[in-house]
């Protein structure tokens, strides 16, 4: 490998650990970004002339330091920086100085991820304080995937970061009493990450597309430091699903294509074994939640997609677990899809006129789009025609909206 | 660390409480108290008069300005503080929870700013 790829190789493995460690102790994560980006700047610069290091991440660790200790003699002086440059210093002499001989720096990414997703910062900045101290991603390209200014976001990242520093947030892991409730508010950020960049399905956003893949890093880095907590492994079994069929969701030419016409060989097999895998071991640990809920429909969908075999009633089982769980209209509109499955359009319909009374989903296409369907199975094309209108009239993605009218084309062939 | 939790309620609750429920609410805030200084995390705490009583400075163009009424008219009024010493937010959150006023109002949580930074300029005993 040259140079420059062993560093982009180490800036994926390490840039986060990196930051956890130094920002630990400190709290202060934009110092600490800036000390590792100092650090793989100079890396670029000295390893094409001397030679990579035998251990990259402790060279780039001893820079970072270096950096980080120049830094804060710049930014402040008297007494405040005597404290802290004693605990650097007390730090690497003792416990850093001998990780970083054995060539393991301790990992405090969890410690960072629980810091970004703690209560206290607002909960639409975690998932981009996330992607950018533990992943190294810039306020540009997090910007482009969340749909806002590069100066909004970077405005909002400095922020959260300030409050992380100055309000006291903790570098720590929970309790055991508050993990569960602290970790929720891991998993939705992370999955927020993903949904961002699944909202472009045609994947032609390459930031966008770029996001999920980050996400999934992020999943697999959680459980990998958190292996026995069910839901982290759920979450992960949920993402690997939806992105094991990211190459059927558009067929040749571009068009929509939905799960039920999908073609099964573009399925990627083994992320769907992966995910599995990764449910089933977590339903031994005996605590069921939201995200291991969600992976156990995609898994029941991509089983009825693969044997042709159909069981609604276990699907509808799972809605009602998920809807108790969660009251989310979504998933009572989900569930209604599943039991006009079951027991026909009509008994989905009275649930999805029921559920028109709730206000938030009447800006919501899908709910639209089923509504669409159902009406056209029960003949009321007038109806059907007049629901997709909005469905279309509320999608942002071009291709969607053409197979939405597509459908409606359908209906009004009907009405003539 | 040091915070400050400034406790925010609708003032008209109190008038329209009963004698009892009165001194029920100031056991509550005894109680509390109690806890934190027991738990050595209490710095100082103090209940404040009505907003009715308060009343507002500056100085423009060399001239104070005085004004009747608080800074801000707000539904809730500031009502009283306690400043305590907690080893991080999430510390502070719990005392904040626990503290009585967090069921009849709203309670600000901030920290206070470190000034050893500065030090030379505020000890002038050295």
């Amino acid at each position: 490998m040259r140079p420059h790829e062993v560093v982009d190789a180490v800036a994926r493995r390490s840039y986060g650990k990196l930051v956890a460690f130094l920002a630990a102790d400190t709290r202060d994560v934009a110092a600490a970004e800036d000390a590792v980006s100092e650090a793989f700047a100079a890396a670029l610069a000295h390893w094409p002339v001397h030679g990579c290091p035998a251990n990259p991440e402790a060279w780039l660790m001893t820079v970072a330091r270096r950096k980080s200790i120049d830094g804060m003699r710049h930014r402040r002086s008297g007494e405040a920086v005597t404290t802290q440059l004693q605990m650097l210093v007390e730090n690497q002499t003792s416990e850093s100085a001998e990780a970083i001989h054995d060539a393991e720096i301790p990992d405090k990414r969890l410690a960072l991820l629980f810091a970004c997703a703690h209560p206290a910062i607002d909960a639409g900045i975690r998932a981009p304080l996330m992607l950018q101290a533990v992943l190294g991603l810039d306020a540009k390209t997090i910007a482009s995937a969340f749909l806002t200014s590069p100066e909004a976001m970077g405005k909002r990242l400095g922020r959260a970061k300030q409050k992380i520093r100055a309000a006291g947030i903790p570098f720590a892991i929970p309790a055991r009493d508050e993990l569960a409730d602290r970790l929720d508010g891991v998993l939705d950020a992370i999955y927020a990450a993903f949904a961002e960049g699944w909202s472009d399905p045609g994947g032609t956003d390459v930031a966008r597309r770029d996001l999920t893949d980050e996400a999934l890093f992020l999943a697999r880095l959680l459980v990998a430091l958190l292996p026995q907590e069910p839901e982290a492994l759920g979450m992960l079994a949920l993402m690997l699903h939806a992105d094991a069929r990211r190459r059927a969701r558009r067929s040749a030419s571009g068009d929509y294509v939905p799960l039920a016409e999908q073609d099964v060989l573009l399925w990627n097999v083994a992320m769907i074994e992966e995910a599995e895998a990764l449910l089933r071991y977590a339903s031994t640990l005996g605590r069921i939640g939201r995200y291991q809920l969600e992976a156990a429909l995609q898994s029941a969908h991509v089983e009825r997609r693969r044997t042709g075999r159909t069981d609604w009633t276990v699907e509808v089982q799972l809605y009602d677990a998920l809807l108790a769980l969660s009251g989310s209209p979504v998933v009572a509109l989900n569930r209604a899809v599943a039991i006009a499955e079951w027991k026909g359009p009509a008994a989905a319909l009275e649930i999805v006129n029921a559920l028109a009374a709730d206000g938030r989903l009447a800006q919501y296409q899908p709910y639209w789009a089923a509504r669409a369907a159902l009406l056209a199975r029960t003949h009321a094309y007038r109806d059907a025609r007049d629901a997709y209108d909005v469905a279309i009239g509320l999608e942002r993605d071009p291709d969607v909206r053409r197979f939405l009218q597509g459908k409606q084309a359908v209906v009004v062939d009907r009405l003539i | 660390m040091q915070y400050l939790l400034m406790l925010y309620a609708d003032e008209s609750g109190w008038s329209s409480m009963t004698k009892a429920e009165q001194e029920q609410g100031v056991a509550a805030y005894v109680a509390y108290t109690q806890a934190l200084k027991t738990a050595g995390a209490w710095v100082g705490s103090n209940r404040l008069q009505d907003v009715g009583t308060a009343t507002t400075v500056r100085v423009v163009d060399g001239k104070s300005q005085v004004l009747d009424g608080p800074y801000v008219e707000t539904r809730e009024q500031l009502g009283g503080y306690y400043l305590i010493e907690a080893p991080g937010l999430d510390e502070a959150l719990a005392w904040a929870a626990r503290c009585p006023g967090a069921g009849h109002g709203t309670i600000e949580v901030r920290p206070v700013w470190d000034m050893t930074e500065y030090e030379p300029v505020c000890d002038r005993t050295k």
